[in-house]
């Protein structure tokens, strides 16, 4: 079905060099770079590479065998995945599933996805663990010269602190989802939005507003809004153009929730300082406290930053910690109606455990109204 | 402060008892883990377990250890002596739970207080009973089968006419799929529920729409108190609905579920579990999903740990018992630390980046008469797991770690069976699930077969099936590639597709150091990774490994000298938890010895498995590839062969070969003990009395040999184990045909057939001889300890595996003894022994014979172990590594014999799997199991075994005999003690004649079977007024009727024997009974030999 493939090569910005086969689209100058992540989610390939938060990373996949069930437009995060590539061990060549509509390697190709499959990935992660997330770069080996010009590539990719890589994924123009009489009118400020974030916004009752991320203050309040939803997304939360600023301007004005990128962007608006983790959390196992119940959840996160719980200022409090490593997962502020989960309670993948979050959304609005 | 509950002193735990098919010794391996964590926490532990060949039943593993018969009666003894705080009965399987119902329904709990930890009798009730189950799933808007539930066969009719044929049976509060059935139409469903009736305790069936087809999937969850739920492991099965998960082939994570799909599951698996209200815990739960659509249904949950939760534990690094006892003592599972990253918490879902596919391992060659056909009732007798990269790299492992001598999913010898059959004729045999389907499966591919075809005919995923396929393809490419054109690429292509070398080497035809030497020419090593819970996410702090073939390798450098130490792969019978016990104990005594021990076996059920057992575990296949591959990467001090049964004995030659250490006996003197006339002559020589025989590869050969020494004679193939395919022939028509089944004709032509270096052996049978078996350790200096001489109740040429046998010998001569003891001694001289040698003899009229001698340990050493209290396994273990006797007696490990009590070993045979087949014992054992009855007196030792062994002996009531001619005399004495002791007696014919002559009244006489007047022996024992059968048919005597009877005993479950030694010793017992209540004691009490605490 495949025919052979051709050979590859990923190269790390360290010299480290992984070997195994193209597979997916074909970038045009035959290399194509990114920053490195794992994840560790045993489903939602789909989800995943369709998540915009993965703009600019190229994701290595710990479980072996990715596209088992092939893909479904149902399962699609947004309209086209933005992540740089994947790094596979394997790509079964017969999916197997009744939703199933497409194969994932088509599907790959069909959106201009490179890979590399066959990768020794448990020696890649294991580096990743200890070194940091880095970036990279891989292409096929079918051309004279391509090993020279991937590890000059390798020798030059940036990581993607400092990039507003918001910009490359927000919408161009407002829309919006939900029933027009729906109890909340919520306006989401597009970071790089999931669709599981609207379908869990809309079920709580919400008619969501999607605008761009540049959109100015007063015309989010001109639309007179029950809440202000901050959207997950890509990169490095400083890096994102205005927007600290922009949500400051919204702090106490209207309840607000926030998601990953939007949890990190809140915290900067606040005086927050946010830094990166070694290597981030991305995957669909990770422990949470609820901090006020001691109940644990296991969560869906994907994210390389996090919010110094230090710098919060007074009368925040932190809601959600991460049971592996003690990183700050929530916070509120309840004299300005906000609250905020850095990991995913939208799942899309993952677990469903903290879906409830949305109706605590609902029933702060509710509060304020 | 710590969470743990601190109003509670002692705990109760209850094990699974005998190995039995569907309960093996996961629980052995749940029981330790239990007994340990409770133990570090400061409890008291009590436990009660029948089986002596368990870890957990080692007097160090509890505090007070009762190996007493799993029943409500025994166990209320042990409450009103112990008065135990709580019972956790999860983690002792069905037998357990269904023995904590029996306990808190007959009121005995709340007599003594004792509070239900784990799970509620609620709880337990509601998972167990299938109506119960059904109404609480719809009621949280699960979805189930369409179903109803019937009593009585005629019930069941009507339910099933209303939901429409096909209907599966599914009896309440069974096990294994024990009384399942499906039935097409009425007539079967007659029958079908007839059986369903009787395997429930409660004479409840669920009649349910057969969704035979369907996918089904596991799920393993588990439960705080404080409602934290996390889902351990999913478990994909390769074989679709209707085959038993327990019989199916099973692949971790599944493969084929998509995240909308299976997050739906686990939220349906929580819903599940907090409507049954297992507090705190694991539980197992089963559903099915229409391939066609996607609907789930919810078939079953088990609210304990079960065997997919051992699988689970071992495919994820997740200690599902362990984890579950902290927290049914108050934890939470974010208090625990996850064991081996040591710095995140319990409290969490385990992910990995490899794939587990289990085999299961059936034993059909034992049961001619069984059908082989796999369904909805489990029949197999182990299992083993694999773990590669890919799914075809485990799928592969997998099938060589099974040992039934293929090399991988075929491209070895045996998959020229398949040839012959026509492309139609093959995908008939595919659709018929058996043992073999995935070998037929993978043949038909490789023809070109289309998958689609296929996935038709068995509902096995066309995923898994086009994986498969790849296989086929593969070969093809190899074949044209050839040994001398490989590159890298193509050696690691191949290696991660699963190729063992034997594989490869059948291919090129050539031999497999050729291709080893070639792969490793070409640089391609093994490499291991680390079973972690996290996908390396975290560090991982313990060295639990498998092999495959990629960039990086893990494993550590050593620190101190190694010990590998080979299991004894899958349970199977004749080698079952008895070895595992054996090999555990050397790593924890080695461990303790200053080695860094290392265990390699493939069977995930086991203690051996748990990576806390030795300083590594390598979780791989026991063939010489990849034990050689792992000897490579560690360079051992010496590797210890003689514990793991047959399984790593077959490989000592080559590891020696291969310039391995061998520890303890060497190589040359286990091919002594084996090889037939080296063996002969060195009896002869030491001037051992054996049977007179022979050897032959041909029949003309055995008749010779049979002219010789005399009808009649047993045959057998040399080096086997378990006494396949031996029998007892009386005359030349029968050795013909017993020769021509060990030829390549025959069913044994698979395991190798007759050569000159596997020769058919052929002795005189020793007729009425008395069996003994002696287990013996041996140092470097010379000094034999003798660890016990068993005498066995059944007469020599019954299985030793399938015999009771009883410590001390109650009826053997003093000189007997010594003659034995002696022989024993030089035996182990001669062959040079260091370690454990096991010797069989017979005695017939005063004169001492041997039957065999093997130098490695045997099923009997945890037996002996328990009622010596001296733990052979372990000193065997340091003695192969060098010391003495003299000095581990210094350091108090050898330790004096027990005294003052009688043990008796009992068999556990699965012949209710299989009602077709005859329960007469004989040299082939049968046995999955044993028990162990252990007291003061021989006749109480004796009833507690039979009680343990689920063949009660009755109080009162009546003894039906037939005798075949031989033992009417014998026979004579039993029945008399019988009519002493009150019972009245049924006798056939000739045995009431001769039981009449000696003035015994006998109170009933049967006609023939089948003779058209009066009642016959089936008709009576069917009408439930016959209390205990002895049916003892010998030689060619009435073979037909006693088959029949011995049939309507195990259907209508009457407790029958079928030997008048087994007679005479069940008259003891029963004497014993009628005199007193039976005492319990526990080992610690035995063995400290304290006299006022038995409290006689
Ligand atoms: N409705 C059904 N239709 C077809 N097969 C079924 C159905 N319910 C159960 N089975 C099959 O029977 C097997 C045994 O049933 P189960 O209830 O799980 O018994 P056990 O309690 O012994 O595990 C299952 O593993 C499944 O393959
Ligand atoms: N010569 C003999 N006479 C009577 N019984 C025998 C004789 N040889 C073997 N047996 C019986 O056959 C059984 C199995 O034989 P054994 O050599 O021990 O096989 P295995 O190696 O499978 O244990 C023995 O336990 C014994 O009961
Ligand atoms: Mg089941
Ligand atoms: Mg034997």
């Amino acid at each position: 079905m495949n025919g052979r493939r051709s050979e590859a090569l990923l190269v790390l910005h360290d010299g480290a060099v992984f070997e195994g086969e193209w597979c997916g689209a074909r970038p045009d100058d035959g290399v194509a770079t990114g920053e490195i992540v794992f994840n560790t989610t045993l489903t939602g390939y789909q989800e995943v590479v369709t998540d915009p938060s993965y703009a600019g990373q190229v994701i290595a996949f710990t479980y072996p065998h990715i596209g088992n069930y092939g893909v479904t437009p149902d399962d699609d995060e947004s309209a086209q995945p933005f992540c740089s590539g994947v790094i596979v061990r394997d790509l079964p060549r017969r999916h197997s599933n009744w939703r199933a509509e497409l194969d994932f390697e088509r599907f790959l190709e069909r959106h201009g996805v490179p890979g590399v499959v066959g990768v020794d990935t448990r020696r890649l992660t294991r580096h990743l663990r200890d070194q940091g997330a880095l970036p990279g770069a891989f292409g096929p080996l079918d051309e004279p010269g391509a090993e020279e010009r991937i590890r000059a590539a390798a020798a030059e990719a940036r990581p993607t602190d400092g990039i507003d890589l918001v910009a490359r994924v927000t919408a161009a123009s407002p829309y919006t989802v939900g029933d027009p009489d729906a109890p909340y009118s919520v306006v989401a400020y597009d970071f790089g939005i999931k669709r599981s974030i609207l379908r869990r916004l809309e079920a709580a009752g919400c008619r969501v507003e999607v605008v761009p991320a540049s959109t100015p203050v007063d015309e989010i309040l001109g639309r007179h809004p029950d809440g202000v939803f901050l959207s997950n997304g890509p990169g490095d939360p400083a890096a994102v153009e205005g927007a600290q600023e922009r949500v400051a301007a919204l702090v106490g004005e209207v309840p607000i929730f926030g998601i990953c990128l939007g949890q990190q962007i809140l915290g900067l608006s606040l005086g927050a300082r946010t830094y990166k983790l070694p290597f981030g959390h991305h995957g669909g196992n990770h422990p949470v406290e609820e901090v006020a119940t001691g109940k644990v959840e296991i969560t869906s996160q994907n994210h390389n930053y996090v919010v110094d719980p230090e710098t919060l200022p007074a009368g925040a409090e932190v809601t959600h910690v991460n049971l592996n490593d003690g990183a700050c997962e929530g916070f509120r502020l309840p004299e300005a109606s906000l609250i905020a989960v850095q990991h995913h309670p939208e799942a899309g993948p993952g677990p469903h455990d903290a879906t409830h979050m949305f109706e605590e959304f609902t029933a702060l609005m509710e509060r304020r109204r | 402060m710590s969470p743990r509950r601190n109003d509670i002193e002692s705990i109760l735990l209850i094990g699974s008892g005998p190995i039995v098919i569907g309960q093996a010794c996961e629980f052995d391996y749940s029981g330790t883990q239990a007994c340990k964590v409770l133990r570090e926490e400061g409890y008291r532990v009590i436990l009660v377990n029948s089986n002596p060949a368990t870890i957990m039943t080692d007097p160090e593993f509890a505090d007070a250890t009762y190996v007493e018969p799993l029943n409500v009666d025994t166990v209320r003894r042990v409450i009103e002596k112990e008065r135990p705080d709580p019972l956790l009965p999860t983690l002792g399987g069905q037998t357990s739970l269904n023995l904590a119902i029996g306990l808190a329904e007959g009121g005995i709990l709340d007599e003594f207080g004792v509070e239900m930890i784990g799970a509620s009798l609620d709880a337990i009730r509601t998972a167990e009973d299938r109506s119960r189950f059904k109404a609480a799933m719809q009621e949280i808007g699960l979805e189930v089968p369409g179903s109803g539930f019937a009593y009585t066969v005629d019930e069941a009719l009507e339910v099933a006419a209303e939901i429409g044929y096909p209907v599966i049976i599914r009896p309440s509060h069974i096990l294994g799929g024990g009384g399942t059935g499906i039935a097409a139409d009425a007539d079967e469903m007659r029958e079908v529920a007839w059986n369903g009736l009787k395997a429930s305790p409660i004479s409840e069936i669920l009649v349910e729409q057969s969704i035979a087809g369907w996918k089904e999937f596991e799920l393993e969850v588990m439960r705080d108190h404080a409602d934290n739920c996390v889902i351990v492991c999913s478990i994909e099965n390769f074989d679709a609905m209707g085959v038993h998960t327990g019989d199916s082939i099973t692949v971790a994570p599944a493969q084929t579920l998509s995240d909308v799909e299976y997050q739906r599951m686990r939220d349906s698996a929580f819903a599940c579990i907090r409507r049954i209200g297992v507090d705190t815990g694991g539980s197992n739960i089963q559903f099915a999903v229409n391939p066609a659509d996607g609907q789930q249904v919810v078939i079953e949950m088990n609210p304990r740990v079960s065997r997919s939760s051992a699988l689970a534990s071992k495919a994820t690094g997740f200690p599902i018992a362990k984890i579950a006892a902290k927290l049914a003592v108050g934890y939470t599972l974010d208090e625990i630390p996850n064991d081996i990253t040591k710095k995140t918490p319990a409290s969490f879902e385990p992910t990995i980046d490899y794939v587990v596919t289990k085999i299961p391992r059936w034993a059909f060659e034992k049961f001619p008469e069984a059908r082989g056909v796999l369904g909805t009732q489990m029949q197999s007798v182990g299992e083993v797991m694999a773990i590669g990269r890919t799914f075809l790299e485990s799928f592969q492992k997998a099938c060589r770690s099974l040992e039934t001598g293929r090399a991988g999913l075929n491209a070895d010898p045996v998959e020229a069976v398949y040839d012959e059959f026509s492309d139609d004729e093959l995908v008939r045999r595919v659709a018929v699930p058996t043992p073999e389907r995935p070998f037929q499966i993978e043949a038909a591919l490789r023809r070109g077969i289309p998958v689609e075809r296929i996935h038709e005919v068995s509902g096995i995923d066309p995923w898994f099936l086009d994986q498969l396929a790849r296989l086929g393809e593969e070969r093809a490419l190899l074949t044209q590639i050839g040994l001398d054109g490989m590159a890298r690429s193509d050696w690691r292509r191949a290696k991660r597709l699963g190729f063992s070398d034997a594989q490869l080497a059948w291919l090129w035809g050539v031999d497999g150091e050729r291709v080893r030497s070639a792969r490793l020419a070409a640089d391609v090593v093994t490499t291991y990774k680390t079973v972690d819970t996290c996908a390396a996410e975290f560090e991982a702090r313990t060295p639990y490994h498998y092999s495959t073939y990629e960039d990086e390798d893990e494993v550590a450098p050593v620190e101190r000298p190694v010990v590998m130490i080979l299991g004894a792969g899958p349970n199977r019978i004749g080698q079952g938890i008895e070895f595992d016990y054996c090999c555990v104990h050397a790593a924890f005594a080695l461990s303790e010895a200053g080695y860094e021990t290392v265990m390699v076996n493939c069977n995930p059920e086991t203690v051996s498995t748990d990576y806390d057992t030795s300083d590594r575990l390598f979780f791989e296949p026991l063939t010489v590839e990849d034990v050689l591959n792992i000897a490579d990467a560690l360079e051992p001090h010496g590797v210890i062969v003689s514990l793991g049964g047959q399984t790593p004995l077959k490989l000592a030659q080559a590891l020696d070969t291969a310039g391995v250490p061998i520890a303890g006996t060497s190589p040359a003197s286990i091919d002594l003990a084996e090889d037939r006339e080296q063996f002969n002559a060195l009896c002869a020589r030491l001037g051992i009395a054996q049977p007179p025989g022979g050897t032959a590869t041909s029949v003309e050969g055995a008749l010779k040999v049979a002219a010789e020494v005399g009808y009649p004679v047993l045959v057998r193939p040399s080096y086997v184990l378990g006494g396949r395919a031996m029998s007892i022939v009386y005359d030349d028509d029968g050795l013909t045909s017993a020769m021509e089944e060990l030829g390549l004709t025959g069913s044994l032509g698979r395991e190798g057939g007759l050569s000159a270096e596997r020769p058919a052996l052929i002795d005189r049978f020793l007729e009425d001889a008395v069996e003994v078996d002696v287990d013996a350790v041996r140092d470097r200096s010379g000094e034999v300890l003798i660890g016990g001489v068993m005498e066995h109740i059944e007469e020599a040429g019954v299985h030793s595996g399938d015999s009771a046998c009883v410590i001390p010998p109650p009826t053997l001569p003093a000189e007997a003894v010594a003659a034995i003891e002696d022989s024993t001694r030089r035996l182990a001289e001669a062959l040079d022994v260091v370690g454990l040698l096991n010797v069989q003899y017979a005695v017939k009229d005063g004169e001492v014979f041997i039957i065999e001698a093997n130098p490695r340990a045997s099923r009997t050493v945890p037996f002996v172990s328990k009622a010596t209290g001296v733990p052979l396994a372990k000193v065997a273990a340091r003695v192969m590594l060098g010391e003495t006797l003299a000095a581990l007696r210094d350091e108090g490990v050898v330790v004096p014999a027990k005294q003052g009590h009688v043990s008796v070993k009992e068999a556990v045979l699965p012949f209710n799997r299989f009602p077709e087949v005859d329960t007469l014992l004989g040299p082939e054992m049968r046995s999955t199991g044993e028990v162990m009855g252990i007291d003061r007196s021989f006749g109480m030792a004796f009833a507690k075994s039979q009680a343990a062994a689920g063949n009660g002996l009755p109080e009162t009531g009546t003894i039906f005999l037939s005798l075949a001619d031989r033992d009417k005399r014998a026979g004579v004495v039993a029945a008399r003690r019988f009519a002493d002791l009150g019972f009245s007696l049924a006798a056939t014919r000739g045995t009431a004649d001769a039981l009449e002559q000696e003035g015994i009244p006998v109170d009933t006489v049967v006609a023939k079977v089948g003779e058209e007047t009066g009642v016959d022996a089936v008709d009576l024992i069917a009408s439930g007024k016959v209390d205990l059968v002895v049916n003892t048919p010998r030689g060619r005597g009435p073979r037909a009727d006693g088959a029949h009877i011995r049939q309507a005993a195990g259907r209508y479950g009457v407790p029958a024997v079928t030997t008048v030694a087994a007679a005479l010793a069940a008259a003891a017992g029963a004497t014993e009974m009628r005199d007193r209540q039976p005492a319990v004691r526990s080992l610690q009490e035995y063995h400290q030999g304290d006299q006022l605490r038995l409290g006689v």
